[in-house]
């Protein structure tokens, strides 16, 4: 039905449609919505034969889940942020033991300093757990990739995160098509467990394993996400024949047949990075995107295959993997291979610093004139950095560097210097 | 595309306020986006949230940085929050005060935009005498819809009908409905009222 | 309690178990040629491992009284390490180990997968050590017991990390040696902390079952597992199971050192239901702390001091005033007991 809806609604409706019968809630902003909404509908009796656990931590969450999906119930939980750091021993231990646990991360930064805005950095702290993670760009893709997300965790056995930008989506009222129970019935079957833990064939799941298997073990972790590589597509297309819509898949191009310059980016910037396209198209310029949808598995040979005649590729990152720059360009550039495509990182949106099209016109300008580094953070605020820096070069105890900060810009902002 | 910043206070309904006026535009057949300005969640902390209408699919996700309208829900915001900041030039301004305009002391903001467009009304007192509580977001939508002629008020009816229960809806409708009436006889007659698509025509019918 | 206490099975003077035969009625779960050996012979646990003897009671006796229809959640620790290498396996039980913090978590997951698919005939325990349970899982344990999942939650409790080389936990008695609290210095050994009774915490928690057991009563373990299952909801079982490679006592001395615990008020022996006691083993043979301490050479700094005469008489009174409270607190003297003390 198509309707105006805050996307943690959207997105509690779809994973109900989904019926999962063990759903683990912890509030985090920002995903608390869609636990939220998931409760109503477990306690009103509209989600039935479905166990609705009000954990105490995130930790907790993903290991109740890991026991129920061991025991062959379809499990679901939803976290964000400093949560799924909290369960990060447990995220590597559900991908480890091969549970298809479906989990939304509402996407949002990590302290300190404490902030509770969207970027990516909570994904991309994972990013290495063995789980499949997939960006939703609009809540009718967040919607829709949580169904495919089911299919595509039980078909693989294997957990997958759906990744929504925080607040930006899970908070936005906009409109979707939320499909019917038998539409959703008719595209996913009901779990069939490969391994499932039943008294009356006991086995044992999660024995040591030392080192003459751990390495088999973990490829066969890799080579099952490269069997995602074709299984992502399949289930997208799939998806469309019985839904009608685009959603999902690896990647998604938007007018980059004789773009020179190719915008790569993760999740709803894609959107603004769009309407940016537009604009540029319209006055001549050669630009096109690339919306990536599969971050794990990473789609090199699509990938590639979208970028070969490109003249430069300008990643849009919300994250910063410290001391290096771009995590997503950093997996771009083996995927793409040829060094004289030129490479540019962005790192945008931190901590939920407005992404504009005003500042993404600027750095593709930049980009295509060379005049950009490799490695570039939007909108960063150089003077404020500086004052830092030198201060720090003065004074040993220059104190708290983020409450320096926010003394700094508050006193610009008021015009003080 | 049509933007509209709303700026009040936590517990005025803020959020509510953009979130109700994306349904009224899904109402008439439009593209809508809304979203706040994610803060924590304190009452009485200034509140920003957006929304977007538009004929087509709305891809940015950016904060509205040039709003074509203005709701204002606390004047009190007025010297401490940078509102006017973007404005289009023809913009439109609804200010929740039962002083006028003159009054507000904003006369410097205000300067160059059409008189017709900007607007105050005691939203505060209205909801108060209706609603019986101090939330002035749908007394302003309806004067949204007068001033601006963007947004019918039956499809805000519609709104406030989906975002509240049944009694509470229709003491927030009585409201809006005065302001409605109050803001078309300032300004000398009726609201502008059209619906923007056919498929709006036939959602808003049905609806209604 | 009155079912496993009317046989008495250990002769006082040595502490070691007794032979004697008893009716078939009375027999253990353990002594049924039909058990299930759910951990079954063959692991890798070190000669004398009270944990080990501790698991296959108590799951056997679960497993008797769920009818075979038992799945089991481990913790991380000395229980999974030495029945899983595999395919050496040792559990002929449903069986999953997850992580070391969040084996009460799992069970609850798994025990709502058997309540979502109508398999409320299948029953669910957790179990771990004391590290798994008093510390790190500590937490997650809570939320199990406040949350009433029905899960039964049995901790076997050797008194310090012993899978990785004998370092303290929070339930490691005040005084002991470990890897992490050395017998150096002026305080030697662990320090005289608030201590962490975490069946009492339990019991906080107003579940409907709380028992205290040890190896030393292998017949009250198993009868307190039976009592355990009978309950729906969150229950918790506390074992106390010597450890010879971390305690330093001689493998063939498990029992007896576990005995020694219970019968100079160290270990006390306790059941409790919704919150309230309802049963205690009282003392059979009251022994001073010193002989139950003197049998470990975790203690024994506390026997050998340079600085204090050969004997640490503070550190030694402080661990009698322990047990004596217990004994106070519990009512682990009956007047008979009282009696033979004083004489």
């Amino acid at each position: 039905m198509l309707k105006q809806c805050e996307g943690s609604v959207a997105i509690a409706e779809a994973v109900a449609l989904c019926r999962p019968e063990v759903i683990c809630a912890y509030p985090i902003t920002p995903q608390t919505h869609i636990v939220e909404g998931l409760g109503s509908l477990v306690k009103s009796g509209a989600l039935t034969n479905c166990e609705y656990i009000n954990v105490e931590s995130e930790f907790a969450a993903m290991s109740v889940a890991i026991g129920a999906s061991a025991c062959g119930a379809r499990s679901y939980t939803a976290t964000a942020s400093q949560g799924i750091l909290f369960m990060a021993e447990a995220v590597y231990n559900a991908s480890g033991l091969g549970l298809p646990i479906v989990m939304t991360v509402g996407n949002r930064a990590i302290g300190a300093p404490i902030n509770i805005w969207n970027d990516h950095t909570d994904s991309m702290a994972l990013r290495d757990a063995g789980w499949i993670q997939i960006f939703a760009e609009t809540n009718q893709e967040a919607v829709d990739l949580h169904i495919q997300a089911f299919k595509l965790a039980e078909a693989l056995s294997m957990p997958v995160m759906v990744c929504v930008d925080g607040f930006i989506l899970t908070h936005a009222y906009e409109r979707v098509d939320v499909p019917s129970q038998a539409d959703v019935d008719a595209y996913l079957p009901p779990y069939e467990p490969r391994q499932v833990i039943d008294p009356d064939e006991p086995v044992t799941i999660g024995a040591m394993v030392g080192p003459e298997a751990y390495m088999e073990v973990r490829y066969l972790a890799h080579a099952k996400q490269m069997q995602a590589l074709e299984l992502i597509p399949e289930l997208a297309a799939e998806f469309k024949a019985k839904f009608q819509r685009d959603s999902g898949g690896l990647i998604r191009t938007y007018r980059t047949e004789d773009a020179e310059t190719i915008v790569v980016a993760l999740g709803s910037v894609n959107g603004t990075i769009k309407d940016v396209v537009d604009a540029m198209r319209a006055d001549g310029v050669r630009i096109g995107a690339v919306s990536l949808i599969s971050f794990r598995p990473f789609p090199s040979q699509a990938l590639h295959d979208a970028l070969a005649h490109a003249k430069r590729v300008i990643t849009i990152e919300k994250s910063l993997s410290v001391g290096i720059g771009g995590n997503v360009s950093h997996n771009l550039r083996m995927a793409i291979q040829n060094p004289q495509v030129r490479m540019y990182t962005v790192i945008a949106g931190l901590g939920g610093r407005a992404v504009t099209r005003v500042s993404l016109d600027r750095v593709f300008r930049e980009a295509m004139d060379d005049r950009l580094e490799p490695l570039h953070f939007l909108d960063l605020n150089h003077e404020i950095v500086d004052r830092q820096l030198e201060r720090e070069r003065l004074v040993r105890r220059s104190g708290p560097v983020a409450e320096s900060v926010l003394r700094d810009v508050g006193g610009v902002t008021a015009g003080i210097k | 595309m049509f933007e509209v910043r709303i700026h009040g206070r936590g517990g005025q309904g803020v959020v509510t306020a953009a979130e109700m006026l994306s349904i009224a535009g899904f109402t008439e057949g439009l593209w809508a986006q809304a979203f706040p300005s994610f803060g924590s969640e304190r009452m009485g902390a200034p509140v920003t949230a957006f929304c977007r209408l538009d004929e087509r699919e709305i891809r940015s996700r950016e904060p509205v940085n040039t709003p074509d309208a203005l709701i204002i829900q606390d004047p009190t915001l007025l010297h401490q929050v940078k509102v006017f900041d973007g404005l289009a030039k023809n913009g439109y301004v609804l200010i929740n005060s039962k002083r006028s305009l003159a009054e507000l002391g904003i006369a410097e903001f205000l300067a160059g935009l059409p008189a017709a467009n900007v607007m105050a009304i005691p939203a505060t007192e209205l909801a108060i005498k209706h609603v019986g509580r101090p939330l002035p977001n749908a007394v302003l939508l309806a004067g949204f819809c007068a001033v601006t002629g963007r947004i019918r008020l039956a499809s805000v009816e519609a709104a406030i009908r989906k975002k509240f229960p049944t009694a509470v809806a229709e003491r927030n409708i009585a409201a809006a409905r005065e302001a409605f009436a109050m803001v078309s006889e300032a300004r000398g007659g009726q609201g502008t009222q059209q619906v923007t698509t056919a498929e709006g025509a036939k959602r808003h019918a049905e609806a209604v | 309690m009155s079912g496993p206490q009317r046989v008495k099975f250990y002769q006082t003077g040595t502490f070691t178990v007794g032979n004697r035969l008893l009716d078939i009625s009375v027999r253990s779960i353990q002594s049924d040629a039909d058990r299930h050996n759910s951990l079954n012979s063959g692991h890798r646990a070190c000669q004398g491992c009270g944990e080990a003897l501790g698991a296959r009671y108590a799951l056997d006796a679960a497993m008797h009284a769920a009818r075979g229809q038992l799945v089991v959640a481990n913790a991380t620790g000395c229980l999974e390490v030495f029945s899983t290498p595999y395919p050496e396996s040792s559990w002929r039980v449903a069986w999953l180990h997850s992580l070391f913090a969040n084996a009460s978590s799992v069970a609850t997951g798994m025990a709502a997968a058997m309540k979502v698919k109508g398999r409320t005939d299948v029953r669910v325990v957790a179990q771990g050590g004391d590290g798994g349970t008093v510390d790190i899982g500590f937490g997650c344990l809570s939320g199990m017991f406040e949350r009433n999942d029905d899960v039964l939650y049995i901790c076997y409790d050797n008194e310090a990390y012993m899978n990785t080389g004998v370092q303290r936990s929070s339930a490691t008695p005040p005084a002991a040696r470990t890897a992490t609290t050395p017998a150096v210095g002026p305080e030697p050994g662990n320090v005289f902390g608030q201590g962490k009774n975490v069946p009492l915490i339990a019991m906080a928690h107003g579940i409907p079952y709380v028992a205290t057991a040890s190896v030393a009563d292998l017949r009250d373990l198993e009868y307190k597992v039976a009592r355990a299952m009978e309950f729906r909801g969150a229950r918790y079982m506390h074992v106390h199971v010597p450890c010879p490679l971390g305690w330093g006592t001689p493998t063939s001395d498990t029992i007896k050192v576990a005995r020694m615990a219970v019968e100079c008020g160290l270990f006390p022996i306790v059941e409790a239901e919704y919150g309230e006691i309802i049963g205690r083993r009282e003392l059979r043979q009251r022994i001073p702390v010193d002989d139950y301490l003197r049998t470990q050479s975790r203690f024994a700094h506390l026997f050998s001091s340079r600085h204090l005469g050969g004997r640490d008489e503070a550190r030694i009174a402080q661990m009698q005033a322990i047990a004596d409270r217990n004994i106070a607190r519990f009512g682990l003297m009956s007047a008979r007991t009282a009696e033979k003390v004083n004489a």
